[in-house]
Parts: C-alpha cells; sequence; structure tokens
C-alpha cells in the first residue's frame, strides 16, 4: 500500500481556487435565467407595533412592477418557521411568521415583496409601498422581563420564551465545602457573522411537472428542502434546494429565513424565475445576530485552587422570534461553562427571552465563545485573589488524559451528556506558554512601557465536533476511471471540495487528478444530507466517503469475480481502479463494465468529537485613547488529525481574527426604541489588513478521535472560542494598576478607555 | 445613455441609466460576474476593479463616468487556464476560502505591485485595507501578495498589458 494517504495530511492546494481566482465562482446573484423577475422585501423601519395599513397602490402603478406581496396574499394562515434544534413546546408560540401581518416586533422585519423586471425598478417600488404602524414601547433588553414591560407576544404572559440547564454533580455541597468563593457578572455583546457575500435566492417553478427548484440554498439544504416543501404544501421530493458557490457562512446563512419562503412563493405565483438578493443594510437587520447574553456566574474553589463548583444565571437575548436556532447558543453555552476543567459540580439556568431586536442564531462557536470569555476570566479573577499563579490554577483544573472519557454536564430538558473522546489537555497549554514564551513575558504585566501598559492573556477551550447523526456519500467510476464523489455536507467556502478530494483519492488509491468532481450539499445529488454546522462536515461527510470507497472497491470485485470465475481472494484492482486481475488474467475497468460502477456509504455517529487548545496574547493599552493593540497571538490545538494543513491553518487563524474584531470592533447596536444603529459596515467595524497582523497558530496531531476512521476531530470553529476570555484577561492585566474589570464585551477603544477613566476617578475618590 | 467601456481590452458599447452603477453594468450587461457586490457603500472593496491604472471601487462609479477609461477586472489576470503569478501565489497560500473578497483583493494587489513591486509588508496591508475578507485574517493574503513582487519586478505580471 505505498499509496496509502499520500494526500491526507498534505497541504494540497484547493480545487476551488481554479475558479475563484478567475473569477469564475458562482456565486448566487451570478446566476442568470431567461425571463427572471427580481424581488425587493419591504420591511418594518419600528421594532414594535401594530400594522395598521399596507398601501401597495403606488408601487403597483410603477411599470416594470408585476405584483407587491403582502400577508393578505398567503391566505388565512401564514407560515412560521419552526426551531431547527433543542426546541422547546413554549417556543412555538414564538416562532417567526415568514411575513408580518398584524405586528411587527423587529427593524428589518418582512411585511411586504416586490416583484419586478429590474432589481433596480422593485427598489424604488419598495420604498413607495406605504406602511403604516402604530408604534408600541420596545423592548431591547433584560428590562423586558419585568413586570410590566410590553409584551412581544401577547399570548405569553412574559418575555420570558425559554429555560434551560446545565447541571453535574451536587452543587451545593461543593458551594459548603469551598474555602473561597467569588460570584461575577459577565456581558457578552450581540454581534454577528457577516460573511461577505450576503444571502441571495433564485427560485423556479415548473408548471408542468409541479417543481421548485431553490438555488442559494446553504449549511442545510436538505432542512430548507423539508420546510419549504412543507410551507408549499408540496411533496419533498418536488423541490430541490441547490447550493451555489458560497461567499462565507459562519453559521449564519443557510438556517430557514422569510425569504426561503417568499421568493419561492413569488416564483410560483408569478410562473417565473424570481431573484432576491440581500443588499448589505439589509443583511445587518435581517440575518441572524448572534451572542447576547449575560451571565452571573458564581466559581467555589479550594484555597489551593482546584476548583469545586461553577453554577450561576444567564439571561439569552434571542431577538424578536425563535429562529431555527435560537437556542443551540444557550445550550452551548450552559454545556460548555466548565470547558477543559474538572469542575466536578455545575450549574447554569439560562433564560431565553424575547425582545425588539433582530432575531439571533448560530455564529461560529455559538454558545462557547460566551462560556469560555466569562470561564476563563473568573479564573484569572479566582487566582489573583487567592494569590495564585493563573496559569498554575489552570494546569491543575485541566482534565487529564486519564479521565477521558469525561462526562459533560447535562442539559435539561434536553438529557444527554456526551463526553470528552480523546486528549491531554494539558500538552496545548505547556506548548502555548513556550511558544508564547510566558516566561520571560510575564515580567512586562502592568508595566507602562513608551506609554502604554503591557499585558498578557491566557485561555483554554474545548471544540465540540462531528455532530450526528450521521452522514451520506456516494461515488461515481465512470469506465475511463474517472470518479465523481457526492456529499450531503455542505461547503460555505471552508475548501470542502479539496478535502473530500483528498479523503477519496487517498481511500481508492487513485491520483488526485481522477477526481471529477466534488458535489455537496444540494439536493440534487444524493438522498439525503445533514449539511455543515458544528464543525461535522468534514468528520461526517469524510467518513462517509471512507465507506463508500470501500462498498466501491467491493463492487469492482463482485464483478471481477463472476467475470474471472474465480475466488475474490485472487482479484485485485490494480492501476488507480483502472484495471482488475486475477492471476495472469488482466480486464480494463471498461472491458469489466461499459457503464462504470457506483456505491454509497453512510457513516452513522452520534458521539461528538472535541479538540482542544490554548490561547496567549501579548497586548498593550493605551491609556490615553483606550486602544488595545495585540503585540503578539499564539494558538496551539490538537485537532488529533489534520485532513489539509492549508485549509485547518487558514480557518485557525480566520477564526481568530474574526473573535478580535467581536472582542475589540464590532458590535450590534441599538437605541432605546429598538432602532438599529449599526446599518453599514462603516458603522459596524470588522476586522481589516493593518489590526491585527501578528497571529500564531498551531496545530498538532497528538490525540486522534477514536470515534471515526479518520481519526479526525471538528476544527475550524476552536479559532474563535477563547478570544475574548484570551483578551480580557489581557488587557485586565496590563490595567492591574488601576483595577480595571473587563467583565463587559466588546472592549472597544471606547469603552476601554472609559474603564480608565472611571478607574482612576475611583481611586482618587 | 450610449457608453463605451472599454474592459480587459475590449470594447464595448452599452446603453445604460445613467444611475447603473459600474459594477452593476460589469456584471449584469457585460456578464463580467467576477467582480462581486459586498456592500455597495464601498467600505468592503469586493467590487475593486483597476480604472486607467488605479483600483477603484466600482460600486462607487457610475458607469457613464468611465466611458473611455480603461477598466481591468479579476477576469484578465488569468491566460486562459493559465493562472498569472498573484493568482498562483494566492493558491499557495491559502489567501482565499469562499473566494468571494478574492476578485477585489487581487485588482487590489495588481494595482499596487504593477507601480510599487518592491513595496513592504506594511506597505501592502495598507494597501489591502480598503478590501475586507472574512475568511482568513489577512495572513496568507499578504504572504502571497510578497511572494508575488518577484514577478511584478521581472515583468511577469500577467493581465492586460
Amino acid at each position: 500500500m505505498t499509496r496509502r494517504d499520500s494526500y491526507i495530511g498534505n497541504p494540497v492546494e484547493r480545487i476551488e481556487d481554479l475558479r475563484f481566482l478567475r473569477g469564475r465562482g458562482q456565486y448566487i446573484d451570478d446566476l442568470q435565467r431567461d425571463g427572471m423577475l427580481y424581488a425587493s422585501v419591504v420591511r418594518s423601519a419600528v421594532a414594535h407595533g401594530r400594522i395598521s395599513a399596507i398601501d401597495t397602490a403606488a408601487a403597483l402603478a410603477m411599470r416594470g412592477v408585476r405584483a407587491v406581496i403582502t400577508a393578505a396574499d398567503l391566505g388565512n394562515t401564514i407560515p412560521t418557521i419552526a426551531v431547527r434544534s433543542e426546541s422547546q413546546p413554549s417556543l412555538d408560540r414564538v416562532v417567526q411568521p415568514v411575513i408580518a401581518r398584524d405586528k411587527v416586533r423587529y427593524v428589518g422585519e418582512p411585511v411586504a415583496l416586490v416583484i419586478a423586471d429590474s432589481a433596480a425598478i422593485a427598489e424604488d417600488a419598495a420604498n413607495v409601498v406605504d406602511v403604516d404602524i402604530e408604534a408600541l414601547p420596545a423592548v431591547t433588553g433584560r428590562a423586558g422581563l419585568a413586570a410590566g414591560a410590553a409584551l412581544l407576544f401577547e399570548a405569553c404572559a412574559s418575555n420570558r420564551v425559554a429555560g434551560l440547564s446545565a447541571v453535574r454533580g451536587d452543587i451545593e455541597q461543593a458551594f459548603k465545602d469551598a474555602g473561597y468563593v467569588r460570584r461575577e457578572t459577565f456581558q457578552v455583546h450581540r454581534h454577528a457573522a457577516i460573511p461577505l457575500e450576503t444571502r441571495g435566492l433564485v427560485a423556479e417553478w415548473d408548471a408542468v411537472n409541479n417543481r421548485l427548484t431553490l438555488s442559494g440554498a446553504a449549511k442545510v439544504p436538505f432542512f430548507v428542502r423539508a420546510a419549504l416543501a412543507k410551507m408549499l404544501e408540496l411533496p419533498e421530493h418536488a423541490v430541490d434546494a441547490v447550493e451555489t458557490d458560497i461567499g462565507g457562512g459562519f453559521g449564519a446563512r443557510g438556517e430557514f429565513f422569510p425569504e426561503d419562503f417568499l421568493i419561492p412563493f413569488a416564483a410560483r405565483r408569478l410562473n417565473r424565475p424570481v431573484k432576491w438578493v440581500e443588499d448589505r443594510r439589509e443583511h445587518l437587520m435581517a440575518t441572524t445576530h448572534a451572542r447576547e447574553v449575560e451571565c452571573e456566574l458564581e466559581i467555589a474553589c479550594r484555597r489551593d485552587g482546584t476548583i469545586l463548583g461553577l453554577r450561576g444565571s444567564a439571561w439569552a437575548n434571542i431577538g424578536a422570534y425563535a429562529r431555527p436556532n435560537a437556542v443551540t447558543p444557550s445550550r452551548n453555552l450552559a454545556q460548555m461553562l466548565p470547558g477543559p476543567y474538572r469542575i466536578p459540580a455545575v450549574q447554569l439556568d439560562v433564560t431565553l427571552y424575547v425582545s425588539n431586536k433582530t432575531p439571533v442564531g448560530t455564529y461560529r462557536a455559538p454558545g462557547r465563545f460566551e462560556a469560555d470569555f466569562c470561564r476563563e476570566r473568573l479564573i484569572d479573577i479566582a487566582a489573583a485573589e487567592l494569590g495564585l499563579d493563573r496559569v498554575e490554577m489552570r494546569r491543575r483544573n485541566l482534565v487529564t488524559a486519564a479521565e477521558i472519557p469525561y462526562a459533560l454536564p447535562q442539559v435539561l430538558p434536553y438529557g444527554g451528556s456526551g463526553e470528552f473522546d480523546s486528549g491531554e489537555y494539558s500538552i496545548t497549554l505547556e506548548r502555548c506558554l513556550v511558544e508564547i514564551d510566558w516566561k520571560t513575558k510575564s515580567a512586562l504585566q502592568g508595566k507602562l512601557i513608551d506609554g502604554r501598559y503591557h499585558g498578557l492573556g491566557i485561555g483554554c477551550y474545548v471544540e465540540g465536533g462531528s455532530a450526528g447523526p450521521r452522514e451520506n456519500a456516494r461515488l461515481l467510476l465512470d469506465a475511463q476511471g474517472m470518479v465523481t464523489v457526492y456529499v450531503g455536507a455542505s461547503a460555505v467556502g471552508q475548501g470542502l471540495e479539496t478535502v473530500f478530494a483528498q479523503i477519496a483519492a487517498d481511500a481508492l488509491e487513485i491520483p488526485i487528478e481522477h477526481i471529477a468532481a466534488v458535489h455537496h450539499g444540494s439536493t440534487t445529488g444524493i438522498h439525503e444530507g445533514f449539511g455543515s454546522f458544528g464543525s461535522r462536515a468534514s468528520v461526517m461527510g469524510g467518513s462517509a466517503i471512507l465507506v463508500a470507497a470501500e462498498n466501491l472497491k467491493q463492487a469492482i470485485r463482485d464483478a471481477a469475480v463472476a467475470r474471472f470465475s474465480c475466488v475474490p481472494q485472487e482479484v485485485a484492482i490494480v492501476d488507480g481502479l483502472r484495471a482488475v486481475t486475477a492471476g495472469r488474467r488482466r480486464l480494463t475497468l471498461g472491458e469489466l463494465s461499459v457503464g462504470g460502477f457506483a456505491a454509497a456509504g453512510t457513516f452513522h455517529n452520534v458521539k461528538r468529537t472535541y479538540s482542544y487548545g490554548t490561547h496567549a496574547a501579548h497586548v498593550s493599552v493605551d491609556p490615553r485613547t483606550g486602544q488595545v493593540e495585540i503585540l503578539d497571538y499564539v494558538a496551539v490545538e490538537d485537532v488529533g488529525r489534520i485532513l489539509n494543513p492549508n485549509t485547518l491553518h487558514g480557518q485557525t487563524v480566520g477564526a481568530i481574527v474574526q473573535g478580535l474584531g467581536g472582542t475589540l470592533l464590532e458590535g450590534m447596536v441599538y437605541d432605546e426604541e429598538g432602532q438599529l444603529l449599526t446599518g453599514s459596515l462603516a458603522a459596524y467595524l470588522i476586522p481589516c489588513a493593518v489590526d491585527f497582523p501578528r497571529i500564531r497558530a498551531i496545530a498538532l496531531e497528538q490525540y486522534p478521535s477514536p470515534l471515526n476512521p479518520l481519526g479526525v476531530k471538528g476544527a475550524g470553529e476552536g479559532g474563535i472560542i477563547p478570544v475574548g476570555g484570551v483578551v480580557a484577561n489581557a488587557v485586565a492585566s496590563a490595567l492591574s494598576s488601576l483595577a480595571v474589570a473587563t467583565n463587559a464585551l466588546p472592549l472597544s477603544q471606547a469603552r476601554v478607555w472609559q474603564l480608565i477613566e472611571n478607574a482612576r476617578a475611583a481611586k482618587r475618590a | 445613455m450610449q457608453t463605451k467601456l472599454n474592459v480587459n481590452g475590449k470594447t464595448h458599447e452599452v446603453d445604460v441609466e445613467p444611475r447603473l452603477t459600474l459594477v452593476d453594468c460589469l456584471r449584469h450587461e457585460l456578464g463580467l460576474t467576477g467582480t462581486h457586490v459586498g456592500c455597495e457603500h464601498g467600505v468592503c472593496g469586493a467590487c475593486t476593479v483597476i480604472v486607467d491604472g488605479k483600483p477603484a471601487r466600482a460600486c462607487l462609479i457610475l458607469a457613464v463616468q468611465v466611458d473611455g477609461a480603461k477598466i481591468e477586472t479579476v477576469e484578465s489576470l488569468a491566460d486562459g487556464d493559465t493562472l498569472a503569478p498573484l493568482q498562483v501565489s494566492f493558491r499557495r497560500h491559502h489567501a482565499l476560502q469562499c473566494g468571494f473578497c478574492t476578485p477585489g483583493m487581487l485588482m487590489t494587489a495588481h494595482a499596487l505591485l504593477s507601480v510599487e513591486p518592491d513595496c513592504g509588508e506594511a506597505r501592502i496591508r495598507e494597501a489591502l485595507s480598503g478590501n475586507l475578507c472574512r475568511c482568513t485574517g489577512y495572513i496568507g493574503i499578504v504572504e502571497a501578495v510578497l511572494e508575488a513582487r518577484a514577478a511584478y519586478k521581472t515583468g511577469r505580471r500577467g493581465g492586460t498589458p
């Protein structure tokens, strides 16, 4: 087996790049169809109110306008968008209708849809649709939970719409036994994924065959198909959800949004292809936001720093409706609160409440980013007060290889806890300390050098991956020996075509050039798929390819046995699948089968992989301006087995920079009336090329996962998980002389400056 | 309005509304969909093309404003299937993931290296700071541009001469 693993593990250059670099990608707005019409969505300008009238006359009178669709056109029952993950019965009352009928609940909520001959005409007409809304008081934060606050849903007694809890061990006993207890409040602010390509769709209705094709589906096309078919009252097989090239997902894109119904509805009603492409302002107010949560946490330790328990409450602002992933961040926050540490007792109660802001969903490492921020800050605070070294405190509490499998907290009401699969978590901590030269740089902590305070921060994490329940692959081998790969996992820009081609080529022992194409995600290529979320695509899709590859080879062997009339042991597949032999007899693939071969494979797995890592940062803070500069940032992760070091490194660095953006620059800002103030990329700042030039990422392959034949673990989200905590710890360390508490994100320049000013004022007082 | 556009060495005569942006004209009138639209307010840089040798945001320019100008888009860089040196470097350094910002990045870098093939990292980062990328964290992009300098110094830059 000389060819074994000649692609996996190597920095194979990406197949996708050949089209992307030449401007030949096919993103959603690149699709053109004959007779295509264009849609523009009329959105609520009011955060909370009752719709009293919608006047579409002026829009309909414009030349080139084909239709204006409002709730009145949808019949008596407006379809609603179900919660996809971790739903609770109480959430059924607060799911989002595909269009507002009586009430609007956030700025940006769809109220009407204009269809016209061009995008420009549609936008012009959308501007003259007159929507009369009687404004109601807006709920924007936790005050909405107080008695007497305006209710978003009159059918609910409160804006609290769901709850969940993480539990492990005897929490009361842990706090009784503790020699040290500390309570602190933390806030993570609302920010969002902001892929560079906005969302978009092209819907085509085939009136002859009663079929609908929706291009622009992403992340979970099979879920989109199922939901859409139900709403359109079509059988699932009459709907295709097609994945195009996608300009970034990061967890937000691809879940079912109102437009995923409205655009197909319009295409069917008008019997014409309809295109809709979100503009950036719409994106900022219509695509899911994320992360907004407040936590009151309490840690219980022995005086030697051994952590005994972690408990508290959290309040997650889920925005105006429970969208498909409204619960996932809260579930993850609860379960991942203890992270990679041995914390015997855990209790976190999370309240999910609605507000008049854009609904939330998942954004890369949902809940995990938030959990890491709170926990890693709390460990630093506890270590400082106990007079312990904060690295030593972490080292003492990290789960060891001997303790694995190690059970995670249960999350109620869901049950089932899961367990860490493999690892020695201290490995990445020790390596990270060496790489950043913690020992030498420790001397700089809190020092004022050339007008800037220097600080160090560190934080550890685990990253859950490989979400089940299963994934499917199908391989077609043509008579010339070229292989086409179909996988149910979706691509959102990660380079999956390349990674899947590497896996298939190695499994089939053929040159990668013999992989003719890799098709992913769309409902057209495979009978069932589960998409791309929870760091699952490579693990689950890749493992399914391995199963399919074995089945393909078996099919070839079976055919050869029949043709040669020999025993299976005599048959050999040679020349990279292009010939078979039995002793001296030999047949080419084309001679064996004119039509080639096909094989499918399914990989089942309900257990999660856990890669893990440690990040450290060296920052400086300018007390005159509040500016935080990242002087050095080191990430060390153990992903078990690396499929492609280029794509892994790229995703890790990219995730870190996203995390730095979320920590230092980004934020969705609302006023008290629920108006979004960050409606452009000039107001919502994402990192640019000059912001964070010094990032180093190191990936290890120390502990492969025992859960799949590749030994791989989910990766790609890990890079963002610890960033908030690491940077907040570094800023706190830099400003230790001022005793500044960095327990609320973002640490924007203005906020840090204010923290410094407040600390100085407190000192003077 | 009748407008004459010289795009990638080829002259196109188009009849467009005065309000049509250059990027919409390139994409939807001329079918050159390599140039992308990310924000339509001049921040993200995805729509960057080269107008008379200088990088420009095609979402902030009206097509009628560049009547007669020489415009280069991402489609001009490769010679058929043969990638230009800058594109080869991008691929080698994994300077792209989803690929959506890539055409704008390439054109900004191409414009920069065509006049400053000796520029250093700080200058490259400054020049690229008007092009947002949400995937890569920019490190691979900067490495790719640094490497591609060698080709520009020796006149093997690719693209429309």
